[in-house]
């Protein structure tokens, strides 16, 4: 039995890698998309350009807009003398944010008396403009407490003391290098086991397996093996890249991640077969795994948290085994969360693993043409 | 070359090459799914699905001494309608909650705060926040600073004071006032269904024609390698268009976002970038040699760029100078600053003409490369 599981799981990664076009398609993007996803991947703003519209000849404005030139998350672009020249700078995208202080900021601020200052945002993109409105207050909050202090203001009367757990400096990327990781993965084992049963039996070749000795048990086993070994090896390449060129930090244990990778690579690889056995041509097996890939991603919680849906919404993720491998990779790079802590996100994707094998497997024999 | 001469000949050619491939699409109904059910899915999961909106946020309180103080403190939190509050008798236990993933922040008011309160310095308000989600955790630190800013509004009017803050920030919002989220994640998600399904359409069409022999059948005939591009395209074309009708019909109509341009910039828009999606389906197609790598690299090139490269989610200009730069292959990227434009800000032309110029020249440099390429096989 071992002799023909093994010849097959043989001849599977032969199919896959003798083939120039497909070797190259299977090792050259995923470090690539790391390299470029990892970059991309962050909410944290950077250079945004803004237009300065200072009214004020005093120094206490000059004062306030160096605070803002000197932000990393701004860069000024622009500055502009009159109202009317705000509205083509921000329709036109040239700057995200223009900032104005009128003819009496200076002289408001030295009476003692509130010194507005209008800050105008392009909310087309209302993340990046609630980003940009928090930092710009920040800014402010610290030029007004700075203020206060030299001028003789009173102080409040309480002030609050922050301190983030996990991530002491809030960089997202640390949050979204692990989802990334967990994003290429699924990628991965999708590549190699949604088409292969396809093509089987487009080409009429999976007839020809069925009327081997080979058991259905053991074809599953043929058709998992290459596709869990070559997850395995570049979920570990992909690791190595995070925590050595990223730095994210790695707090856990190696095996609590690779039970969480195996248990993942299960369920993707037993989804994988499930599309790939339903589907009559390739075609339909590549729809299929869009229709499961592209929900996976986006309801996963990997950039939008998933607390954020309707209900009706959560309860689906709950069959969605990204979302339990995003709350394993997150909890054991950057909180160090022990095994058995996991456990409750372990359970759920060995089920869905084993029930998508299930029907993978019915369906070799039961779906014939 | 006789064939360019003739044009009556050259159309007859041309329609029945695209009635076999309409009869084609017909019999594989996936095609009808990649171009109807898609889009309808997608929207209606993603539309509901995806919210950047922040509400209900657990948090842990710790008052290590309840007084009248405190209590006016946390009634800011209590009211608040961005957190769920949950009272801790101490530090410790609402620790163990925040490790659980049971709260998301920890707001812990000392023994000592109603008397540090009268005191010069002040009291100290401490915040923990898991820092895992950073997006989240410097939300919630700023909505607690919007707390204890109303806290402190509301104590000076108890006084009969109005509060005096030196700088006083006002911020205006263009184009989404309410920063509902949801206004530019379904003109994005738009973008990302478009592109999709632009490739899916057009990924195996070619290939599947090469892999079973059949195009060096085409070749053949009279048909001009011109001719059987365009013969490609256009069934594809009509079908996108029809599930874009869908998207944007259900954008305005379900998701009640603004269309504040004019529907023909926006279908003329769309009709551009789907010719250049479906270009680039057809390049994977004739590049690939069959459909098994054409699948692949559908999978690689399509969802994740678009999802991540665009600006549709992360924004575009704080990514590093060489990715900025990657972006610029990304035919969704200009899609998605037209859309974002056209329906929440107008028909600004300096962004639709230059977007629109980069997909009209990214559309005809996959075509051209997908001409070559096919022309390159035969020798």
């Amino acid at each position: 039995m071992f002799g023909r599981i093994f010849a097959l799981v043989l001849k599977e990664f032969l199919t896959l890698l003798k083939d120039k076009r497909t070797r190259l398609v299977l090792i050259g993007p995923p470090l690539i998309q790391l390299m470029v996803f990892g970059y991309a991947a962050t909410f944290d703003l950077k250079n945004v350009p803004f237009a300065v519209y200072n009214e004020d000849r005093g120094s206490a404005a000059r004062e306030l807009f160096a605070d803002f030139d000197g932000a990393t998350s701004f860069t000024p672009v622009a500055e502009i003398t009159h109202e009317s020249e705000i509205a083509p700078l921000v329709d036109g995208k040239q700057v995200l944010m223009v900032i104005h202080a009128g003819p009496n900021f200076s002289a408001e601020l030295a009476a003692g008396r509130p010194a507005p200052l209008q800050v105008i945002v392009d909310g087309r993109n209302s993340n990046t403009a609630m980003l940009a409105i928090n930092d710009a207050s920040v800014i402010v909050d610290r030029f007004n407490t700075a203020w206060a202090q030299s001028h003789g203001g009173a102080a409040p009367p309480a002030h609050i003391e922050m301190r983030a757990w996990f991530n002491p400096n809030l960089e997202s990327r640390w949050f979204f290098l692990p989802g990334i990781v967990g994003i290429l993965t699924l990628l991965l084992t999708m590549l190699v086991t949604a088409l292969s049963v396809a093509r089987e039996r487009e080409q009429g070749t999976f007839d020809q397996l069925l009327v081997t000795p080979l058991r259905p048990v053991e074809i599953l086993i043929g058709k998992t093996l290459p596709g869990f070994l070559i997850g395995m090896a570049e979920a570990s390449v992909i690791m190595l890249a995070a925590v050595f060129w990223f730095k994210v930090p790695l707090l856990g244990s190696l095996l609590t991640l690779y039970t969480g990778i195996a248990l993942f690579l299960l369920s993707g690889v037993g989804v994988g077969l499930m599309i790939s056995s339903f589907a009559t041509t390739q075609q339909q097996g590549l729809l299929g795994a869009f229709i499961f890939m592209v929900p996976a991603i986006i309801l996963s919680g990997f950039a939008t948290p998933i607390r954020n849906m309707p209900e009706l919404v959560q309860d689906i993720t709950l069959f969605n085994p990204m979302r339990y491998f995003l709350l394993v990779l997150r909890g054991v790079f950057l909180e160090g969360v022990p095994f058995n802590l996991l456990i409750p996100q372990f359970w759920p994707m060995a089920l869905i693993g084993v029930t998508a094998f299930g029907i993978a497997g019915w369906l070799f024999r039961h779906r014939m043409y | 070359m006789n064939s360019d001469m003739r044009p009556g000949s050259s159309r007859m050619r041309l329609r029945g090459l695209i009635r076999k491939e309409f009869l084609q699409i017909v019999r594989d109904p996936s095609s009808i799914a990649i171009a109807f059910l898609m889009p309808i899915f997608l929207l209606l999961l993603f539309g509901y699905g995806v919210s950047l909106d922040s509400e209900h946020i657990p948090l842990a309180l710790v008052v290590e001494q309840p007084n009248a103080d405190t209590a006016d403190f946390t009634a800011e939190f209590d009211q608040s309608k961005y957190f769920v509050t949950s009272y801790y008798a101490s530090t410790r236990e609402a620790e163990q909650a925040m490790m659980a993933g049971r709260v998301n922040a920890i707001v812990v008011l000392r023994r000592d705060f109603a008397r540090t309160l009268r005191r010069s310095d002040g009291a100290t308000i401490q915040l923990i926040v898991n820092g895992v989600d950073a997006n989240t955790g410097r939300i919630i630190s700023g909505y607690v600073q919007g707390a204890w800013g109303s806290w402190l509004a509301h104590a000076a009017q108890k006084r009969g004071e109005v509060l005096q803050v030196p700088v006083q920030m006002q911020q205006r919002v263009w184009f989404n006032s309410e920063l509902r989220s949801r206004n530019f994640l379904v003109p994005g998600l738009v973008a990302v269904i478009m592109t999709l399904i632009g490739a899916l359409l057009t990924a195996m069409v070619m290939s599947r024609e090469w892999e079973r022999g059949t195009m060096e059948a085409l070749l053949v005939t009279p048909l001009s390698m011109r001719e059987v591009i365009i013969g490609k395209l256009l069934p594809y074309f009509i079908l996108g268009m029809g599930g874009l009708v869908l998207a944007v019909g259900m954008s305005l109509f379900l998701f009640e976002v603004p269309l504040r341009g004019s529907l023909w910039v926006l279908f003329a828009a769309s009709a551009l970038f789907l010719v250049t999606a479906l270009s680039m389906g057809l390049l994977i197609s004739t590049v690939a040699r069959s459909q098994f790598v054409a699948g692949l690299i559908a999978l690689i090139a399509t969802f994740l760029p678009a999802f991540l490269l665009s600006g549709f989610i992360f924004d575009i200009g704080s990514m590093p100078t060489v990715v900025q730069v990657i972006t610029h292959i990304v035919a969704a990227r200009y899609y998605v600053a037209i859309l974002q434009t056209v329906f929440l800000a107008g028909n600004v032309w300096g962004v639709i003409l230059p977007n629109a110029l980069a997909l009209a020249v990214l559309a005809a440099v996959f075509l051209g490369l997908t001409w070559r390429n096919a022309h390159k096989r035969l020798e």
